[in-house]
């Protein structure tokens, strides 16, 4: 059909922050499916927790120094992430370079200490159901862990070439910041599931 | 390419030569290569809905197999284990492998030309979500072929589904087709959601989207939510078949209606996967063919969310004979009569808008009266079901399968039927002919009823479902011969419909942009539509934009003309907002999509292929979001604003 | 007036032929004749929804209308307000009938959902692809164990008890009851109680394996006296062999592979892998109701079982001819 116009749109910008992007809304979008399948690992586990009288079934609750270590760094690394989003935003490519690059060693910290985690369990995961949920739910997150630093390694390696230079790269350092939000904020109700509810009931 | 260059906008041009233009950064290179790397979505949704019918023909004619093993008792047609992974595979194919992909590669079609875009939000994962989806359906049937098809049912209870009771791989394979399957049906829904939310047209704010729209986001969302349960599950499956956990392993702390609890969080709401779209189908076709403006619009948009979210909390109604306590099987029958309510408000307002339109009876109408007539009845069995006590006699039966089939062909395959005939001139540029329309109708709808009809009765008189044979001394040979053949003049209408695509296709008479006088926004553009889908995207005005601008439709310019970009708007009342580049076609979405296809082939053997397929994933992920330096990567050209 | 009900249920049905086997169509348990009634009420109902929405439906497409002026139809207001109002009308009619439909089904569900008072407690294993049937006792030496076949008492509630040790099985005889899952770790229970005396098929009911079609049970309903003296014959021991056909066929099963897997009480066979079968030639059927108990079928199914059954776990046991008839016979005399 024939058409009139009625508007024209070339001073609208060519890229923008947050909720006015496409992949702002893509990592929320990821966010919810992943937070989902956290959530259902969880219920899981819970599930699991009810059939059984003694929890852990066969050993004592995992040892607390390495998980609370990660939570720790994980919690420490949100100010780094908080300023490098700013910085971003502002288009100071001089301090977003600093700070990718401190989110990737903040990123690869816990990585390292996460290691230890899995031997904290104490159990194998096909030790019994304890094992094996308590390893799963490890795993998941472990797995957000390691695609989320492999995202900043690849983000950090893009802001120190000529592709710098383009406006989205900024962008795109938001919604990785956005997304590491996400990985601190999912481990919390892990960490307390995994090392504190089998001290508790 | 230099920050100098002026960028060239579709104001500096004539009509003519911005058509041309954009035709040509919008197409899709010739060649293997070109075909292998494009990213427009509708390239991507014919694939995906050309691949789901060739699996449902291929679990159709499983279908048939099955259907003439029980037409008599003791036949010997097909011996036990074959049969076994026919109805598993025919389960598991029809379910992940054609309805719900069809379903959303509808929507990957019509929601960026319904909302006045130019592709979907993310065309290269869209791209990649095909391909995973192929290599999984592909990958599931080598293996039947193999005769090392999964033989556990479409749902692979536990124990069963474990190491100890069946045989070599099969239940993995099963397992990680739902894998590639699953990751594909997130990608399609993650797209959904931000399109519909960032990408409609100027000025159609939420009350101007059109159902189907809603439809396919109400979906998308469900499919957000759902999908994660069964990827849980199924991994589980997988882990405890090789690796050893013990999540169902009752004697080491695990429990078997885990398994189900998990699997039915997502197969309740898969199943509206499936109807929801095809509701959104009837409520596109409805008013086009009725001459009027749908009624209830409001109620039946508020109809699709309450359906989306009650959906979940239908679940344990699959499961009322496990023995689970009492009080809480009944709130899941109050929850799953609730859902009705919803879904009759739908009806209602269909019927409301032909009583109060003025009916054209060409076949897109005639598959949606169909859809009606047995979808109300499978509707009625549903409720039947969602009765506990009812449900104790007929769970697992034929009743159950007859029930299902009504809502599934009944009320998702008859609407399908439907868009193909109602949107097949949008796609092609030709009509279907209306004759061997009608006579494809009555014979599906003929043969449907006949086939699935008597199985309700089947399943009263005491037959199970998922048995390769009967004895004579049961009484159901008379109804199950009869069943069978429905089901062959049912699969014969396939046949019909094919025929009248191939020749239609061919020499169908030519369709134009709107052969049906309809109203929404896919109709303004050519058929097929240009690669660009739109040369000037709409400004919306109204619900209904081609019913009410009836010259010339409202546009925008001021979009560049030498490269991909469409117009990002605000998500309620959708004031454009921002324009932005489009990819470009690329190679790496189908170079990951085998890095990942292979990982997951090879971590059915060895744990150990997750750590190794892990690299190459990494590469080809790297690879596809690297910036190219192309012209949608090109330095800015003002300071940031 | 349940025969009316079941009858008017086989007519709105069009049976071509009602039959009463192992169909939830002819109850003869209390339980079954609850569900049935409850389904007659949704029957009647939905039947009547079906035909008034397919009536609107019908009067939409048919109503003269008058000519068209416009390509696309203006709505009238005071039209849209009517129909509103029977739309409104039509959800408000839905929510009712389903609330009838909830309450009516919570109620039956009640009535025979809860524990009652029984008298005889029968615990059922399931396995691939038979039923262990054990009828305990506080007193060990009435204890005895059968398969594929249950005997209840008529008129009064039996207590059923099930466990399964290997996959998920249901148990299913509609002419009594719903279905019952068996489920790997995780106890089930289901109360049956049978109005008058009768022979109940019954089949599982949920997707166990590759013979999952042959396992079918009967459930035999008796009166008090007979099913006294069923079951003081079922706890003795095997009947002793009377001739030396008979105890050449005895010696034939103790020592080939048969005792290994089964047990006669009362001989040296004590196997727990198959069916027990110190009884076998009073049972009905063989392999899980999927052949009648003759002397032709059990040699040909001791002689093949794969043939019969393909996949079963019992293997084909290599004897003679004149051995086969002999173990054949013998087991036919353990009435």
């Amino acid at each position: 059909m024939d058409t009139r116009t009625v508007l024209n749109v070339a001073p609208l910008p060519e890229s923008a922050f947050g909720s006015r992007t496409l992949t702002w809304w893509g990592t929320i979008a990821f966010m919810s499916l992943e937070g989902m399948g956290f959530a259902l690992a969880v219920g899981a586990y819970l599930y699991l927790r009810v059939l059984q009288t003694k929890w852990p079934m066969n050993v004592p609750p995992p040892d607390l120094l390495p998980g609370t270590l990660v939570t720790i760094i994980l919690l420490i690394s949100a100010v780094p992430n908080y300023f490098l989003e700013r910085w971003a935003r502002a288009y100071d490519l001089a301090k977003v370079r600093i700070g990718i690059v401190a989110m990737t060693l903040l990123g690869i910290a816990p990585l390292i200490v996460r290691a230890f985690e899995f031997p904290a369990l104490r159990e194998r995961w096909d030790g019994d159901a304890y094992g094996s949920v308590s390893w799963f739910l490890l795993g998941l997150h472990t797995t957000h862990l390691i695609t989320d630093v492999g995202d900043t390694i690849v983000l950090a390696v893009l802001m120190f070439t000529r592709h710098s230079e383009n406006p989205r790269r900024f962008s795109d350092v938001t919604d990785n910041a956005a997304y590491w939000y996400f990985v601190v904020l999912s481990w919390l109700p892990i960490y307390f599931v995994l090392y504190w509810l089998p001290r508790i009931g | 390419m230099s920050a100098a260059a002026e960028p060239l906008r579709d104001t500096d041009i004539g009509e003519p030569e911005l058509e041309a233009r954009l035709v040509d950064i919008w197409k899709t290179p010739r060649g293997f290569f070109g075909w292998l790397s494009s990213v427009d979505h509708k390239q991507i949704a014919l694939r995906y809905i050309a691949t789901a019918f060739f699996f449902m023909t291929l679990a159709g004619i499983g279908a048939i197999f099955m259907r003439l093993q029980l037409a008599t008792p003791d036949a010997h047609i097909v011996g036990p284990d074959r049969y076994d992974q026919l109805f598993t595979m025919h389960g598991s194919t029809m379910m992940f492998l054609f309805a719900v992909p069809v379903m959303q590669a509808f929507g990957v079609y019509l929601v960026p030309l319904m909302i006045g875009t130019r592709n979907v939000a993310f065309p290269r994962l869209n791209a990649f979500g095909y391909w995973l989806y192929l290599f999984g359906g592909l990958f599931l049937w080598f293996c039947f072929a193999s005769n090392n098809g999964p033989d556990v049912g479409w749902f692979d209870y536990t124990p069963l589904g474990l190491t100890p009771y069946n045989v070599g791989h099969r239940a993995d394979f099963w397992a990680q087709m739902i894998t590639y399957t699953e990751v594909s049906g997130l990608v399609i829904a993650v797209e959904i959601v931000v399109t519909v939310f960032k990408m409609r047209a100027p000025g159609m704010s939420l009350d101007r989207i059109p159902i189907f729209v809603w439809a396919s986001l109400v979906t998308a969302f469900m499919v957000l939510f759902a999908m994660p349960a069964v990827m849980v599950c199924s991994t589980m499956l997988i882990l405890d078949r090789e690796v050893n956990t013990h999540f169902f392993d009752v004697a080491l702390g695990g429990d078997n209606l885990l398994f189900q609890h998990l699997f039915w969080f997502f197969g309740h709401p898969e199943v509206y996967f499936i109807f929801i779209p095809a509701t959104g189908f009837v409520s596109a076709i409805v008013p086009v063919f009725a001459r009027r403006r749908m009624f209830g619009h409001t109620a039946i948009v508020l109809s699709l969310i309450a359906t989306g979210f009650l959906s979940f909390g239908l679940w344990v109604h699959h499961m009322f004979v496990t023995g689970l306590p009492r009080l809480g099987d009944s709130f899941f029958t109050a929850s799953s009569m609730a859902i009705a309510v919803p879904t009759g408000v739908q009806i209602f307002c269909w019927i409301a808008t032909l009583w109060a339109g003025r009916p054209r009876f060409a076949t897109p109408l005639l598959f949606v009266l169909g859809f009606i007539f047995n979808f109300v009845i499978g509707g009625l069995t549903g409720v039947m079901v969602a009765s506990v006590p009812l449900d104790t006699q007929v769970h697992d039966t034929f009743f159950v399968v007859a029930h299902l089939h009504y809502v599934l062909i009944g009320g998702s395959v008859f609407p399908l039927i439907a868009a193909v005939y109602y949107w097949f001139p949008k796609v092609t540029g030709r009509m279907l002919s209306e004759t061997l329309g009608k006579w494809n109708f009555w014979i599906a709808f003929i043969g449907f009823n006949v086939a699935f009809f008597p199985m309700h009765i089947l399943g009263l008189e005491g037959m199970p479902r998922r048995i390769y044979t009967y004895s004579a001394d049961m009484p159901w040979a008379g109804l199950n011969l009869l069943s069978t053949i429905g089901a062959i003049v049912f699969a014969f209408s396939f046949v019909l419909l094919l025929w009248n695509m191939v020749r239609s296709g061919l020499r169908g008479a030519p369709a134009g942009p709107n052969p049906w006088d309809a109203d929404s926004l896919e109709w303004a553009t050519a058929s097929p539509p240009p690669p660009q889908n739109f040369t000037r995207i709409p400004v919306v005005t109204s619900l209904l934009p081609l019913w009410t601008e009836r010259k010339t439709i409202p546009a925008v310019a001021g979009l560049r003309a030498d490269r991909r970009e469409v117009l990002l708007s605000t998500l309620t009342e959708a004031e454009p907002d921002v324009r932005e580049p489009s990819p470009e076609p690329s190679i790496w979405p189908i170079f990951a999509a085998i890095a990942v296809g292979i990982t997951f082939l090879w971590s059915i053997y060895t744990p150990w292929a997750v750590i190794y397929g892990a690299i190459p994933i990494a590469v080809t992920l790297t690879g596809w979001f690297w910036p190219k330096g192309s012209k949608e990567d090109e330095r800015w050209t003002h300071a940031p604003s | 007036m349940k025969g009316f009900a079941a009858g008017f249920v086989c007519l709105a049905l069009t049976l071509p032929a009602c039959s009463s086997v192992q169909s939830a169509l002819a109850p003869e348990g209390d339980t079954a004749r609850a569900i049935l009634q409850l389904f007659l009420l949704f029957m009647v109902v939905c039947t009547a929804v079906f035909v008034v929405v397919m009536a609107f439906l019908l009067l939409a497409l048919v109503r003269r209308r008058a000519t068209p002026g416009e390509p696309v139809l203006r709505p009238d207001p005071i039209e849209e307000r009517r129909m509103a109002w029977i739309v409104g009308g039509g959800v408000a009619a839905t929510v009712i009938i389903l609330t009838i439909f909830t309450f009516a089904s919570f109620l039956t569900n009640k009535s025979f959902a809860e524990p009652r008072p029984h008298g005889l407690t029968i615990k059922v294993t399931s396995h691939q692809w038979w039923w262990q049937v054990n009828y305990e006792s506080r007193d060990a030496s009435q204890t005895f164990e059968t398969a594929n076949e249950i005997h209840i008492p008529v008129g009064q509630p039996v207590k059923l008890d099930f466990e399964s040790p290997d996959v998920i099985h249901s148990f299913w005889v509609p002419n009594l009851a719903g279905k019952q899952d068996l489920i790997p770790g995780r106890y089930t229970t289901l109360t049956v109680k049978a109005d008058r005396p009768g022979i109940y098929r019954g089949q599982c009911a949920e997707y166990c394996g590759i013979q999952h079609a042959h396992m079918a049970i009967y459930v035999v309903a008796q009166n008090q006296s007979d099913f006294g003296r069923w079951r003081a014959q079922q706890v003795k021991s095997a009947k002793a062999p009377s001739n030396a056909a008979l105890r050449h066929g005895q010696q034939v099963f103790q020592s080939s592979p048969c005792a290994m897997c089964h047990t006669i009480s009362g001989t040296n066979a004590g196997g727990q892998v198959g069916p027990d079968l110190t009884h076998f030639g009073s049972r009905m059927t063989i392999a899980a109701g999927t052949m009648r108990n003759s002397m032709g079928n059990l040699t040909g199914w001791i002689a093949d079982p794969q043939r019969m059954k393909p996949y079963t776990r019992m293997p084909a046991v290599a004897l003679t001819g004149p051995d086969l008839i002999a173990v054949s016979r013998y087991l036919e005399s353990l009435k």
